[in-house]
């Protein structure tokens, strides 16, 4: 479903909800055309005219920061223009349903929606449900994915790293509730690194979480050995409360990146978080804010990659 | 006085060990002979069975019809055409409904919608604990005395085990039976899929087979400490069959069913994100499902359910952890069971006894047979007529089947309940 969902007739990108699915040559084709746009940021005019006269909508039932930002400024300078909605989730379960909400914005014209959603899988309901002319980007579903988020991760990596092939890339942290890892997972096994692992004890990683292409470490240590990309997850608070883990601190000690762990990797990589970074529970600010840490550059990456994302969906429409 | 010669059938009728061309003799709504014309017999109905199986009516122990409470998912008028429909002459309806089925108004209630209907034939199972919360007990002899068959909790677990085990003492001092579907509220977590590699795919909530077997191993306990009758429902994976198989051994009187689609879809089959593949207990790995059919075929398992829920098509319309589970199921129930007997896992007469006289030991019913004197509950159906699932041959108001569209082998062409013929396939149709 999902290769005939997200690609149209001509293999050309249409909905963009997941990596799954996805060929390699695709996924370098967005890396190539968001490197055509990582200038534009320092040019006096931030604009190109790519999407002029094109509506797109931010839907965002989840709380967002950087996600919706980094959305709307890549829209903003494709010349889109660009409404975004913060809907809470308690107020459709009152009233609207997703469905007539979409429906509703529909028949306002609009040519894209760019959707967040807590629950698993609510990107590919609306892609199937929305009119045909309308493409569907994914902002994150759930636990399911987030795929702009590993394409600017992505993009990162090859900025830095120049090649895939050679590459031991360890994810670390809450997988279990990951939508980043499960699209980082696939994108990077996509894209042919030599090694994925992820770095997690067994309440913080899903049953038979290695059928994702992953080698399995419980512990820090072991797992570092070698490794070129470290990417962190963030923790959520609540995860100490459902008794997945004891305490921040004991987290913090097995799983917390500090510099002497960061010396058992190999000595050029680089340190990936997708934010907000909890600072002294995943990560020691020394490491993040360090000559390693390539996390602020994955911000900026974040705009000129949902900027090819978006043209190219649109691109699909001819238009 | 009405009389139906049901003419030059193959009968198969486990309990009576008939399996082969003969005719079927009905006066009056009873079975008064088969094979042997009764002298006197003066058939005003003749349905020619030539070329079709004979069979007793299907009994299905896990069905709902979704009223009282929520007609805009289906009503007794189109479920019961359904069943109808699919060779299904008896029904035991699961207490879930709105109001729930601890009151012996509400089993009145559905004993005049099944009349209503033209289909008596449906027993309610009450509720175990009132409005199936899992604290109080209900008034489990009342509601026998009312026309309930059975006590259950439909799919809400009982999280407290000593008022489960309260429930089962009580249930055995007024010698009913219990119906149990296990499931750990606590592992079961608010998951949606099996907790395997497809759920971990698609980040969706999960559910780990120890939900079931957990619940399953400690109502085993429960049941040696009590001695209920219970009878363990919708089973969904190879540890539960393997206990299943255990508990027998060791001598506790327990039986046990699966959901049809349990036995021919696996978390493989399922489309991502479609929302007809949401059921509860989640679709499960290849091993659970071949000893889900192992355990058909040696008979751990000695009973086949629709676990019908037809639902409205808001209910399937959202993301798939959204959405309401449960597959529509009465209609496919004969074909699927077919499927197995040309796939070489059970025999004929064995998919026959699964859904006939199987169930109707568990029910301790005097149905699910052919024998003299019975109700005419009659299922006949032709093994190789070929149908599309789709809306011309569909009666069930939810259209809510992972097999929309599939095209079976094996057809349902007449049933008849306590002599009344309540479904005949059009000859138009042939």
């Amino acid at each position: 479903m999902s290769e005939n969902l997200q690609l149209n007739s001509e293999g050309k990108l249409k909905h963009f909800l997941s990596i799954e699915g996805l060929p390699k040559s695709l996924l370098t084709e967005i890396l190539d055309v968001a490197e055509s746009f990582v200038g534009i940021g320092d040019h006096q005019i931030k604009k190109v005219p790519l999407l002029r006269g094109k509506t797109i909508v931010n839907l965002f039932f989840e709380n967002s920061t950087r996600t919706r930002t980094t959305f709307e400024l890549a829209a903003n300078r494709l010349s889109a223009d660009v409404l975004s909605m913060s809907i809470s989730t308690s107020s459709t379960s009152k009233g609207e349903s997703l469905l007539d909400t979409i429906r509703n914005l529909e028949a306002m014209y609009v040519d894209m929606f760019v959707v967040r959603h807590s629950i698993s899988g609510a990107a590919h309901f609306i892609a199937q449900q929305t009119a045909p002319h309308i493409s569907v980007i994914n902002a994150g579903d759930g636990q399911h994915a987030h795929p702009t988020q590993a394409m600017l991760d992505m993009f990162t990596i090859r900025q830095i790293k120049k090649d895939f092939s050679n590459l031991r890339v360890a994810i670390i942290g809450d997988i279990l509730h990951s939508r980043v890892a499960r699209s980082q997972i696939q994108a990077l096994n996509t894209l042919g690194v030599a090694e994925v692992r992820v770095i997690a004890p067994k309440t913080l990683l899903p049953a038979h979480v290695e059928s994702l292409g992953v080698k399995v470490f419980h512990n820090l240590t072991d797992g570092l050995k070698d490794i070129d990309v470290i990417m962190m997850l963030r923790l959520q608070k609540e995860r100490m409360t459902s008794a997945l883990l004891p305490s921040e601190s004991e987290y913090f000690k097995c799983f917390g990146l500090t510099e002497d762990k960061l010396k058992i990797a190999k000595p050029d990589a680089i340190v990936m978080h997708p934010g907000p970074i909890n600072r002294g529970v995943e990560i020691d600010s020394k490491v993040a804010d360090g000559p390693q840490s390539v996390i602020l550059k994955q911000v900026s990456n974040g705009i000129a990659i949902r900027m090819a994302i978006m043209a190219m969906a649109m691109q699909k429409q001819g238009g | 006085m009405s009389q139906i010669h049901i003419k030059q059938g193959h009968i198969i009728d486990p309990v009576n060990n008939i399996n082969g061309v003969g005719c079927v003799y009905i006066a009056d709504g009873k079975i008064i002979s088969v094979t042997n014309e009764p002298a006197g017999f003066k058939p005003d109905t003749i349905i020619d069975a030539q070329h079709k199986i004979v069979c007793p009516g299907f009994i299905d122990l896990s069905t709902r019809l979704r009223e009282p409470g929520q007609s805009r998912k289906a009503t007794f008028k189109s479920e019961t055409a359904a069943a109808a429909n699919g060779g299904v002459t008896t029904m035991c309806l699961q207490p879930d409904t709105s109001p729930v089925i601890d009151t012996p108004a509400v089993a009145e209630l559905i004993k005049e919608l099944a009349k209503n209907a033209n289909y008596p034939q449906i027993y309610p199972i009450a509720a175990l604990t009132q409005k199936l919360e899992g604290t109080e007990l209900s008034a489990m002899l009342t509601l026998k005395q009312a026309g309930c068959i059975a006590v259950g909790n439909a799919n809400q677990p009982v999280r407290n085990l000593l008022i489960l085990r309260r429930a089962l003492e009580y249930a055995a001092s007024h010698d009913m039976l219990v119906m149990f579907r296990p499931n750990d509220y606590w592992l079961g977590n608010n998951g949606c899929a099996h907790e395997g590699a497809f759920a971990t795919r698609y980040g969706l909530p999960s559910i780990p087979e120890a939900a079931e077997t957990i619940a399953l191993a400690q109502c085993l306990e429960l049941v040696e400490l009590t001695g209920c009758r219970v009878h363990f429902g919708q089973l969904s994976c190879k540890r539960s069959v393997i206990k299943i198989y255990q508990a027998k051994k060791y001598g506790l009187h327990v039986s046990a069913d699966v959901a049809i689609h349990q036995l021919h879809l696996t978390e493989n089959d399922i489309i991502p994100f479609d929302s007809n593949y949401h059921v509860l207990p989640p679709l499960r790995t290849e091993a659970d499902q071949q000893y889900l059919r192992q355990g058909l075929a040696t008979g751990t398992i000695n009973s086949i359910c629709s676990d019908h829920q037809p639902h409205d098509v808001d209910a399937k319309l959202g993301a798939f952890p959204e959405t309401e589970p449960g597959v529509s199921s009465l209609e496919t129930l004969l074909p699927l069971m077919l499927k197995l007997v040309a796939e070489r896992i059970i025999t004929l007469e064995q998919g026959i006894a699964s859904l006939t006289s199987n169930p109707a030991r568990v029910l301790r019913i005097n149905s699910g047979a052919l024998t003299v004197g019975f109700a005419a509950d009659v299922c006949i159906f032709d093994p190789e007529l070929e149908w599309q699932v789709n809306s011309d041959n569909w009666k069930s108001q939810g259209v809510n089947t992972p097999f929309w569209g599939r095209i079976f082998k094996g057809r349902v062409t007449h049933t008849l309940q306590a002599g009344n013929i309540i479904h005949g396939l059009d000859k138009s149709w042939f």
